[in-house]
């Protein structure tokens, strides 16, 4: 008796805590519910805050324009973390933005977000003809477009020209082998054997250092056909971490991070004491947003910008670049997806939107239409992002419903590497790309 | 006579009623008083417990239903280098930190019972930095251990050898154990109460019996203190297992570097955080928690065991 009563309170436990789940998600591929044009007020959360939230909120506002039945409740502040609570709790919002494309597989895969293609295909809208393929390859998810590209960063080089000038460079270097001879002649030093200027910092916990090693500048891929992780397999990935290895080696690992550490650490970076904004180094790796902070910190130096360097044996890449950004689409249980697409629509495809959102958060645009901004475009420090942007090769890593663990597992391995401590590169990898694969039967 | 008894049996089952009645009333009035606690124990003690229990034989996403996998999640932990290397991290300051950190302290309260003039201000300045919030305190010390920082400037001054602390695996730890031993006032004021609870009498035997410091301090002050070492002990090594907030300041505090430098700070705590509310992994976050609870339990019970061989209560009170 005590057994049955002891079985049924377990079952009845483990009932409870399934019931109070979220449910399954599904692939929608029927007919798109439409609009029935009856005045409807929609949630849209956003991260944005203060200001921008202030700025998006106005450019949101528009899509009465659009679509006039349509009344928006716009909400900051809200991350990729409340987003997923939402969607858990039954409370999602009819659209959701997320700052970053890390989350979009996992939507598409579990349907956690709804599938965009019927509705994009309703509207007869021919997706690659908008948007460049690179935005929409980190927005959908084998062959799901749960979600579309609302804006985007892109990362270049920013280089000080009168240092060039001083050490006789007359153009940016467009291979590693060339970012590694000019980054020797920029580089500086005190009388004390400390730098003065480090010519560039490739470390990769210095700012944005880290997307040398997200596989765009080198041709890596970071999946197989098979969807294993080819961080063993595809020897591109230790050619590139040899060849950055070799140039941390130049500077010396303990030299850079005690450098990295007088001029405030990784923080500096978001501070005016950037070491870019205040000189100490010569070239940096950096988004399209840092020329905004340059001219709002009033930062005394005089730079240009161009693609980043590629690897020697894809030279011919030269122009792409690591690329990722907002992501928006809609959460499932939305009792007005019609409705909500046209916000979405409005937002990711809009030329108008896009152009004022752009301009005023110093993003870059992500359709064909709005990357020819005029204002955008004649800005010779913000030209070379959108030209990055809309470059074939460009891209973010391959998403999957994993997130950002294999970017992590992967960065705690570079560290270790370039420090000095793996005896053994390729096997290192290998054990690296077990982890990963183990890692995506996880839950 | 029938009739009698048929009377006294309905006056039998009025009683019984109003008997049962009143215990339900009375029971009632008990459960309504326990009910706000016995709400928030279910709702927020037993219900959690039980849903992570169920989790962690799942592969929950947060996303989709929970989908039975059996043992899958604990058996993956054997084969996660991450798992593991927490587990070492992690065990690195329940071995060392802790018992560092506890003879601090009982040196600390030592040195205080000294004090003749100005106890009270001593005593406040050891105890302040336990009001320090434990952020605040981590981003103090990665300050002041800062390769550029106040710190390794003296040593250089002394020609010593500046670590890069928080920059360095092998410094890293040691970094938070220093951080540990400024906050030790808590332990600290705990064991000045028991050292001034030492009866003088039997320091005045020991003297009479020829003792030196050393002997009185082994032979004496230990064991009269050794129940607050044990305690000290069972709560230092309970905090130890759940290390967090310190690793996961000193590390960076983004997502994206928790455990740096090279995994060397990377916690059993961090890592579960990591799994369940970085990556979802709900299930194996649930099945780590689990295998901590049961680490925590064990080490716990073998503590208590060892406690009747070096733990001396007064009166013989166990």
């Amino acid at each position: 008796m005590r057994r049955r009563v002891l079985i049924a309170g377990i079952a009845l436990a483990a009932s409870t805590v399934a019931a109070c789940t979220a449910g399954g998600g599904s692939s929608n591929s029927s007919p798109p519910p439409k609009s029935s044009h009856t005045p409807v007020t929609l949630t849209v959360w956003s991260f944005f805050t203060g200001r921008e939230l202030k700025q998006f909120t106005h450019v949101v506002n528009g899509v009465k324009q659009a679509a006039p039945w349509i009344t928006i409740n716009s909400v900051g502040g809200k991350q990729p973390t409340d987003v997923l609570r939402a969607i858990n709790s039954g409370t999602a919002p009819d659209v959701a933005i997320e700052p970053g494309p890390d989350d979009s597989a996992k939507y598409c895969a579990t349907g956690a977000w709804i599938p965009l293609n019927p509705f994009i295909k309703q509207d007869h809208i021919n997706l690659p003809a908008v948007s460049p393929a690179a935005g929409l390859r980190y927005t959908s998810y084998k062959g799901v477009q749960c979600s579309l590209p609302m804006l985007s960063d892109a990362y270049g080089l920013y280089y000080n020209t009168d240092m060039f000038k001083a050490a006789g460079i007359t153009a940016p270097p467009r291979t590693f082998s060339e970012l590694v001879a000019d980054a020797k002649k920029l580089t500086k030093k005190n009388p004390d054997g400390s730098f003065k200027v480090v010519g560039f910092n490739p470390l990769q916990g210095f700012y944005e250092s880290y997307a040398i090693d997200i596989g765009v500048y080198s041709g890596a891929q970071w999946y197989d056909s098979s969807g294993k992780s080819a961080l063993a397999s595809d020897p591109r990935w230790s050619e590139l971490l040899q060849w950055q290895k070799s140039f941390v080696d130049w500077y010396g690992y303990n030299n850079l991070t005690r450098w990295l550490q007088s001029i405030g650490g990784p923080d500096s970076e978001w501070t005016a004491s950037n070491a870019f904004e205040s000189g100490k180094v010569a070239m940096a790796l950096d988004g399209e947003w840092r020329g905004a902070f340059i001219a709002s910190d009033q930062a005394k130096i005089h730079y240009a910008t161009a693609p980043f360097p590629v690897a020697n044996n894809v030279a011919a890449n030269y122009g792409a670049g690591q690329i990722g950004g907002t992501i928006i689409g809609v959460p499932k249980g939305n009792a007005h997806p019609a409705d909500a697409w046209q916000v979405v629509k409005y937002l990711a495809l809009g030329t108008q939107p896009l152009e004022r959102l752009a301009n005023l958060l110093n993003n870059v645009p992500t359709t064909f239409a709005s990357l020819k901004d005029p204002t955008l475009s004649s800005n010779p420090k913000f030209a070379p992002f959108l030209k990055i942007f809309a470059n074939p090769h460009s891209g973010y890593k391959q998403i999957t419903p994993l997130g950002t663990a294999d970017a992590d597992l992967f960065s705690s391995f570079v560290d270790k590497y370039l420090a000095g401590n793996v005896s053994n590169l390729q096997a290192g990898l290998q054990s690296v790309a077990n982890q990963i694969d183990k890692q995506s039967q996880l839950g | 006579m029938g009739d009698l008894t048929i009377m006294g049996g309905q006056a039998a089952e009025r009683q019984k009623r109003r008997f049962t009645r009143k215990h339900l009333r009375y029971y009632g009035v008990v459960l309504a008083f326990l009910s706000p606690w016995l709400i928030g124990f279910l709702t927020f003690y037993l219900y959690p417990t039980l849903a992570s229990l169920y989790f962690s034989f799942t592969h929950y996403d947060l996303l989709t239903s929970p989908r039975w996998v059996g043992l899958a999640n604990y058996r993956f932990m054997f084969t996660d280098p991450q798992f593991w290397q927490s587990l070492r991290n992690t065990l690195w300051m329940v071995v060392f930190a802790t018992p560092i950190q506890i003879a601090f302290a009982i040196g600390c309260a030592l040195v205080l019972t000294r004090v003749k003039r100005g106890a009270g201000v001593f005593r406040t300045i050891f105890f302040v930095p336990t009001m320090v919030p434990a952020v605040a305190a981590t981003l103090g010390f990665v300050f002041l251990l800062n390769p550029e920082g106040p710190i390794d400037r003296v040593l250089a001054l002394l020609h010593v050898p500046q670590p890069l602390w928080f920059q360095q695996p092998f410094w890293a730890k040691p970094g938070l154990l220093l951080l540990g031993m400024w906050g030790i006032g808590n332990t600290m004021i705990i064991f000045l109460a028991a050292l001034l609870d030492v009866p003088k009498e039997l320091y005045e035997a020991a003297d009479i019996e020829g003792a030196g410091p050393w002997q009185r301090f082994r032979n004496v002050t230990l064991p009269m203190i050794s129940p607050v070492i044990f305690f000290a002990l069972v709560t230092g090594v309970i905090y130890g297992f759940q290390y967090f907030t310190e690793g996961y300041v000193a590390s960076g505090g983004d997502p994206n570097t928790l455990g740096s430098p090279q995994g060397s700070l990377l916690f059993y705590g961090i890592w579960l955080y990591q799994q369940g509310f970085q990556y979802f992994h709900m299930g194996y976050a649930s099945a780590m928690a689990w295998v901590l609870f049961l680490i925590i339990m064990v080490t716990t019970l073998l503590l208590i065991r060892s406690s009747s061989r070096w733990v001396h209560y007064q009166g013989g009170f166990q």
